[in-house]
């Protein structure tokens, strides 16, 4: 049955209430269980040994010692994971950075590992692993390593996107370009422009639950695979294809997952664990310690991003550009790309240009971290509009609402924008009572708004009516947050029953069809429109055995609030069949009733927030505080309002932490100096207020529902808005994040002494 | 290494072990016993996801070895509901969705527990440092302070 996504006004019965979610007992009794709680009989522990140096080749490893310790049952490196990538360079990578095979290419790199019958010995073993380094020089620094005199860090790397094919080959993997207009001619036509350089620290997406999994491999080639991680399909597929084996052999079970944002979308141990179990022979649990996942896993781009915004004093902006360079750790990525679209999105420009620059660095290699790149660009671009707004002596929302892109706007990166949320969601920060409470003295109000792209993907869902009418849903987006709860409300709104009457659960890999992972904000979007789509195949099926039952023609029975009805007069005596009742029968009918969907899930829509902070600055220390915090979205339809509050929280939250603290910190040996949570200090609970939010549904035209992702957004206007806040309540323009109290107070002295 | 005959109590039942002298009372909790309730966020105390209650005291269990439980009372969220009734605390976080992806959940539970035994009516200001050392990533906090507030007003009436 052809299925049609397109929005269609409703009144929901089941979506936009909030019942307590089907996974939450056991996740308040400690019953649920995430990656490191599993285990499997004749389990191994694995270990991995990780590279101190940032940049070095390896001349050689010596494993002999180790693998003659009593209770070690493997020990591998590289050469146990061969190159079967068959020239796919970003799959070549991914296995380069599972174990280096050269060259180690970061402090934390892994070279080799080893399993053993408990974690003493398997520690014992990596001791006696006699690995010889030659170090090389290496650079940390973004704009260290974009110079000519920088160490190189692969020299088969030629910058892509020149005009000419260069010549040297260089730590820039590649150049982009986004905009339209004459940026040249909009900035001959401004009475005010504003031109600013800003850096940001790189971040880790501290998800509390380390990467863990165990993986069993069996002499027949079958494995399983029990993991953490926000897509398992794409886990087997890279598993497999890094393995030599046929994907089908391999069955992958996702966990519950605590915490992902983006830094469980990698393999890093999962390939290793799987080689150490092929070759012990034994299943193997590999759980990364906090130390690895902070020198290891993740994280995010450290950038420097240079910001040119002209306007007439009107307000109305005529050019904007932007230069844009993004770490990518020691592998290429398209960081600085995303970076470069997502800058401008908010705003109707005539003129527009933006370039990104993707930079290798002697750092973990750079992973999706929550609206990747865009928080970045946003603290660039709306710190430089509020300080245009300024010199105009505009109100800082009126010149954005001013400016805002509109249905019909060509954005920045291309596309013309359908309905969307920028200018309702800066309406509504304006008529905010935040916006006119009192400020008191140090203390400064700041905004900014932000724009994520959202993402589809593939999707494939199954629904099976019991026989005694109760649903199994089961979807192959893994639930990062509420999203079993906000399915089971789908499926109950569609088929017209009560939500208790639905039970999702997340499939493994053998039980359901390929399903992309759960990142771009896509797992309630996706997943509900194939749950949709699978509702209405099942609704069919339960029509056809209600007008079997009746002995009826078809287009004689509608489904009405969990009912068949027979339409037509003549049908007067005939009482609606429940869904139960029509599945205690199925066995007579015809059998099993079930609704499948295998789509993509197109038209995901763009999604816009306006954040309001006020923010008090102690000039003596550099400190602040977060006084008050508003988050206003756009969510399409928020199917489980609760939970669409969490994610705006939990993304403002995940922002300030950024904006104030959050920083990779390397010594001059290129060593990650601060790889704990009591030095890299995320947010805790003393330093927050209550996060006050506001959900606007503007529906997304290219769903039933007119959902639009939710997940990622609010995580991208946070450092503008408290950079805007800081700058006001320090009277001095903050332009390096994190605001750590050192940075403020010397932004302060600066600003005094000159 | 010879191991350490243990005998304890946890969540009210006698409990005997032999552990590793240099083994945490997390790893016997989770590795030896399968109460894999308490999670290992950090393994140095930096994040609260293995608090424990410890003879009425809040600890995280990985900055506290196998072998100093002897003779002590160790609870852990696997003893907070009671039989299939939830403490009001459990049914508070669910109702409010204090909980997203739920691995700091046992360790908020516990340190809210202990929060609520000595200072039965928190002030926001009081929980937000009562909850101080245990660390959540998805939820900033907002659902969580709340449900705990609810909590105690509900355990009061009670």
């Amino acid at each position: 049955m052809n299925f049609d996504p397109r929005y269609s006004g409703r009144n929901f019965t089941s979506v936009g209430t909030r019942p307590i979610r089907p996974d939450g007992v056991d996740k308040v009794t400690g019953r649920a269980r995430y990656g490191a709680d599993f285990n499997m009989a004749g389990q191994l522990v694995g270990r991995v040994l990780r590279s101190p140096h940032a940049h070095a080749t390896i001349r050689k490893i010596d494993t002999s010692k180790a693998e003659k310790l009593n209770g070690v049952k493997a020990v591998i490196t590289a050469a146990d994971l061969p190159d079967l990538t068959d020239g796919d360079a970003a799959m070549y990578d991914i296995l380069d950075n599972c174990m280096a095979r050269k060259k180690a290419l970061y402090d934390g790199h892994a070279v080799a590992a080893v399993a053993a019958v408990d974690a003493r010995t398997a520690r014992q073993a990596l001791k006696l692993i006699e690995v010889d380094y030659e170090v090389l020089p290496h650079v940390t620094d973004v704009d260290e390593a974009m110079k000519h005199t920088a160490p190189l860090l692969n020299d088969a790397i030629f910058t892509e996107g020149l005009e000419e094919k260069p010549v040297r080959p260089s730590n820039v993997t590649k150049r982009t370009q986004f905009g339209h207009g004459d940026v040249h001619e909009g900035f001959g036509q401004a009475d005010y422009v504003v031109e600013r350089s800003f850096k940001t620290e790189q971040t880790h997406q501290g998800y509390i639950e380390p990467h863990a999994c165990v993986a069993s491999v069996s002499a027949d080639g079958t494995a399983d695979l029990w993991v953490c991680t926000q897509g398992h399909f794409v886990y087997r597929q890279h598993c497999a294809q890094l393995l030599g084996m046929e994907a089908s052999k391999l069955r992958v079970t996702s966990s519950e997952i605590g915490g992902g944002f983006g830094g469980k979308t990698h393999v890093w141990a999962e390939p290793v664990a799987l080689a150490l179990s092929r070759k012990a022979g034994r299943p193997v649990k590999l759980v990364m310690t906090r130390d690895e996942v902070f020198r290891a896993s993740g994280p995010t781009s450290a950038t420097s991003i240079d910001v040119r915004i002209g306007a007439r004093k009107d307000g109305t902006i005529t050019a904007a550009e932007a230069t844009l360079r993004y770490s990518c750790g020691p592998y290429a990525g398209m960081w600085a790309e995303i970076g470069a679209m997502t800058a401008f999105a908010c705003y109707r420009l005539e003129n527009v240009r933006t370039v990104g620059y993707e930079v290798l660095v002697s750092r973990p290699k750079t992973a999706a971290y929550r609206a990747p790149s865009a928080p970045m660009a946003a603290f660039a671009v709306e710190s430089a509009v509020d300080e245009l707004a300024k010199e105009i002596g505009m109100d800082p929302v009126e010149f954005r609402i001013k400016n805002a892109a509109q249905e019909g706007t060509r954005s920045s990166y291309g596309p013309v924008y359908g309905p969307i949320g920028i200018g309702p969601t800066l309406e509504a920060a304006k008529n905010h009572p935040h916006m006119k409470a009192p400020l008191g003295k140090n203390q400064g109000r700041g905004m900014a708004c932000g724009f994520w792209f959202n993402f589809g993907g593939q999707t494939c869902t199954d629904l099976n009516i019991g026989m005694d009418g109760s649903v199994s849903l089961a979807v192959g987006t893994v639930d990062v947050g509420g999203s079993r709860a906000s399915l089971s409300l789908v499926a109950a709104e569609e088929l017209g029953i009560a939500y208790e009457q639905v039970k999702a659960v997340v499939a493994d890999t053998s039980s359901l069809g390929y399903n992309d992972m759960t990142d771009g904000s896509r797992g309630t979007f996706s997943s509900s429109m194939a749950t949709i789509s699978a509702a209405r195949n099942a609704i069919k099926i339960l029509r056809e055995r209600a007008a079997q039952m009746w002995d009826i023609p078809l287009d004689d029975v509608v489904w009405e609030k969990g009912h068949a009805i027979a339409k037509g007069e003549k049908y007067g005596n005939l009482a609606a069949l429940s869904l139960r009742e029509i599945a205690a029968a199925s066995g007579k009918t015809g059998g099993p009733i079930a609704g499948h969907s295998e789509l993509v899930a197109d038209g995901a829509g763009v999604s816009f927030a306006t954040h309001v902070c006020d923010i008090e600055v102690d000039p003596e220390t550099g400190a602040t505080r977060v006084l008050r915090y508003t988050v206003v979205q756009d969510a399409g339809k928020a199917v489980h309002p609760t939970y669409v509050e969490g994610q705006y929280q939990g993304g403002a939250a995940q922002g300030i932490g950024w904006a104030l603290n959050e920083e990779y910190i390397y010594g001059k040996d290129g060593r990650l100096q601060n790889p704990g949570f009591l030095d890299y200090r995320i947010p805790v609970c003393s330093d927050l207020p209550m996060i006050d939010t506001q959900i606007l549904e503007i529906p997304n035209p290219n769903h039933p529902y007119g959902v639009r992702g939710v997940g990622e957004t609010s995580i991208v206007p946070p450092l503008a808005a408290i950079a805007n806040a800081v700058s006001n309540a320090a009277g001095v323009r903050m332009t390096h994040i994190p605001m750590s109290p050192p940075r403020i107070l010397a932004a302060i002295e600066a600003e005094r002494g000159g | 290494m010879a191991g350490v005959a243990v005998l304890t109590t946890i969540n009210g039942d006698n409990v005997e072990y032999l552990c590793q002298p240099d083994e945490t009372l997390l790893d016997v909790l989770r590795d030896r016993l399968g109460l894999t309730g308490a999670k290992e966020g950090c393994g140095t105390g930096d994040c609260g996801a293995c608090s424990i209650i410890l003879d009425d005291r809040l600890v995280c269990s990985c900055l506290v070895l196998g072998a100093e439980a002897e003779g002590r009372r160790v609870e852990t969220i696997e003893g907070m509901a009671h039989g299939d009734r939830l403490h009001p605390l459990q049914q508070k976080f669910l109702e409010h969705a204090a909980l997203q992806c739920g691995v700091c959940t046992p360790g908020f539970l516990i340190a809210a527990k202990d929060l609520l035994a000595k200072n039965p009516d928190p002030t926001e200001e009081e929980i937000r440092f009562g909850l101080a050392g245990n660390l959540c990533r998805c939820t900033g906090y907002d659902k969580i302070v709340r449900a705990v507030q609810d909590a105690a007003s509900v355990m009061k009436g009670a």
